[in-house]
């Protein structure tokens, strides 16, 4: 090995093979350990779409934005709109829709998130009390918006018809569109870690998670990466909210408020700006929600809150953060 | 290019840090800024690079007002600097670091070549994750960053501090080669030994004022001016 050179921790990667491991013989039955397992990976890819953006903007910013799951519903609701009027029918049809719904979601997403970043948070750099105030405030008139455009009930966004149904191997049934999560998911994991591996904006973001300061003295705007960034990280949330909508069928204007405790115990654990521990956090907090959902309904939550404090206690800046020595 | 301060007042919060701060660091030539700890010698450099306001006074780069502007206006304006805590980015590599400074783009082979040779490690620990380098090489890539392109002026934040006698000829070396090229060094400095041989000005600093101006080598023969501004003396620092 070059001298000097990264030594790859492989621990906390290991760690959804060992919750894993734990809870296959409680379940018991490996058609149901399966089924449940597909179902975290593709729970954990949408978490982490939805959370990835948050991770990079709280990392690089240290913005608590209590208003990211309000990008989630508004997400969700442009894919509404964009179902309302898209062709279906065909598999390419279906498909265009598809991809028609996440675009329009980014794009509503990333252009709401720039006024929501140069009207509320801008001001308030730095001051994390009246970011918490203030961003819980923009969540709530953005909700509010919501139900006076949409109305109050939830509005249907089924999966098209190409994503609908199971694939069916012996005994183990896995859903169609959960692969389908699944796969944008990594997809999604996989060009974020090569936009900030091998592009400069990706350099900068990376260095600007460590050092704001030091960035700008380089001779780089950092207030312009931020706005890019919480454009980005906002984008992603709605392309989030476009996959747990279709997961869910619906969308709905508090549906990302009711997920926002699960996004911050993602990113907690993952480690603050690191886009590989948001995607294991991201894993671990589904694989816990789907064992412990099953196992003991009652405690899903619970078993999630005790999993951060335990990924705390054993690594307090979590599984994979940025800058460790 | 010279890099002129005109009565520069800093406040950070309630204090009152720089109280009219006033020098000249010439164009081509290396200045040392010394004073005891608190001075405000870094101060005096953060201001200039536009980390803290001013909140009175004149900073001037040629013709060029400083003052008011934003650090990264001010980097873009020529200005590379070398803090104190060398604010290198851990979780990059050592190429990423550099990459990441050179702003124009792909780096200068031929300037990373002539960087090399004076901080030969940077070159073995290239892709290296720059967290995993040791106190010295980290301040060597802090440097380099500051190298990697042409600037005209150079603030740098006592880059000996801590580094071994072999590493501290080779920074030497460098910022008389950097000179050579042209480039206007203003240098805070703790190591005698280091501003004797590589400053040509010398400003020192004291309660946030400049409390003497003039030549290196004047302030380096005068064992009573040295005692009487810095309260050392510089032969006790060889």
């Amino acid at each position: 090995m070059t001298p000097g050179a990264r030594r790859p921790d492989l621990l906390p990667a290991l760690t959804p093979l060992i919750v894993a491991a734990i809870a296959a013989p409680f379940i018991g039955s490996l058609p149901t350990f399966v089924t449940l397992t597909v179902a975290s990976l593709a729970m954990g890819a949408m978490l982490f779409v939805m959370a990835s953006g948050l991770t990079l903007a709280f990392g690089l910013m240290d913005v608590l934005n209590f208003g990211h799951g309000a990008f989630i519903a508004v997400g969700a609701f442009a894919a509404t709109v964009v179902y309302q009027f898209a062709p279906h029918g065909s598999l390419a049809t279906d498909l265009a829709s598809f991809v028609a719904a996440l675009a329009a979601a980014a794009v509503v997403c990333g252009f709401v998130g720039y006024v929501y970043e140069r009207l509320l948070i801008a001001p308030v750099y730095g001051r994390h009390l009246e970011q918490i105030l203030i961003t819980i405030g923009g969540s709530i008139v953005i909700e509010q918006l919501l139900l006076a455009l949409f109305g109050t009930e939830p509005l249907d966004l089924s999966p098209p018809a190409a994503f609908r149904g199971a694939l069916v191997f012996g005994q183990i049934a896995v859903e169609k569109y959960r692969l389908v999560a699944l796969g944008l998911g990594v997809l999604l994991y996989v060009l974020l870690l090569l936009v900030l591996s091998r592009t400069r904006i990706g350099l900068l973001i990376r260095a600007g998670v460590e050092n704001r300061e030091m960035v700008e003295a380089l001779g780089y705007r950092i207030d312009r990466l931020f706005t890019a960034v919480f454009m980005a990280a906002s984008a992603l949330a709605g392309v989030g909210g476009v996959l747990w909508g279709l997961y869910q069928s619906q969308a709905r204007a508090g549906m990302g408020a009711d997920l926002l405790v699960l996004v911050f115990i993602v990113i907690i654990i993952g480690g603050l700006g690191s886009v590989t521990g948001c995607f294991l956090g991201a894993t671990l907090v589904a694989l816990i929600a789907n064992y412990a959902g099953f196992l003991a309904p009652k405690l899903a939550l619970v078993c999630n809150i005790l999993l951060m404090v335990a990924v705390l206690l054993w690594r307090p800046r979590g599984l994979y953060p940025l800058g460790a020595k | 290019m010279n890099l002129t301060l005109d009565g520069v007042h800093t406040h950070i919060g309630r204090y009152h840090i720089l109280q009219g701060v006033d020098f000249q660091a010439p164009a081509g030539l290396t200045t040392m800024l010394l004073g005891r700890n608190g001075a405000g010698k870094t101060t005096t450099l953060r201001t200039i690079m536009g980390l803290w306001r001013a909140s009175r006074g004149a900073i001037r780069l040629g013709e060029r007002r400083l003052d008011g502007a934003r650090a990264s206006d001010v980097a873009r304006a020529g200005v590379a600097y070398v803090p104190e805590t060398m604010a290198i980015f851990s979780d990059l590599s050592v190429r990423e670091n550099l990459l990441l400074a050179a702003r124009a783009g792909a780096m200068d082979e031929a300037r990373l070549d002539w960087i090399f040779g004076f901080f030969p490690a940077l070159k073995t620990f290239w892709a290296s994750r720059a967290g995993s380098l040791s106190g010295g090489q980290k301040q060597m890539l802090s440097i380099a960053r500051a190298l990697i392109e042409p600037r005209p002026l150079l603030l740098i934040d006592e880059p000996t501090k801590g580094l071994a006698p072999a590493i501290i000829d080779g920074l030497i070396a460098c910022l008389k080669d950097v000179k050579e090229r042209g480039a206007t060094i203003l240098l805070v400095e703790q190591n005698f030994r280091v501003a004797r041989e590589v400053g040509d000005r010398v400003a020192v600093m004291d309660n946030g004022r400049i409390v003497h101006a003039g030549e290196m080598a004047a302030l380096a023969e005068d064992a009573e001016l040295q005692g009487r501004l810095l309260g050392l003396s510089l032969d006790s620092h060889q």
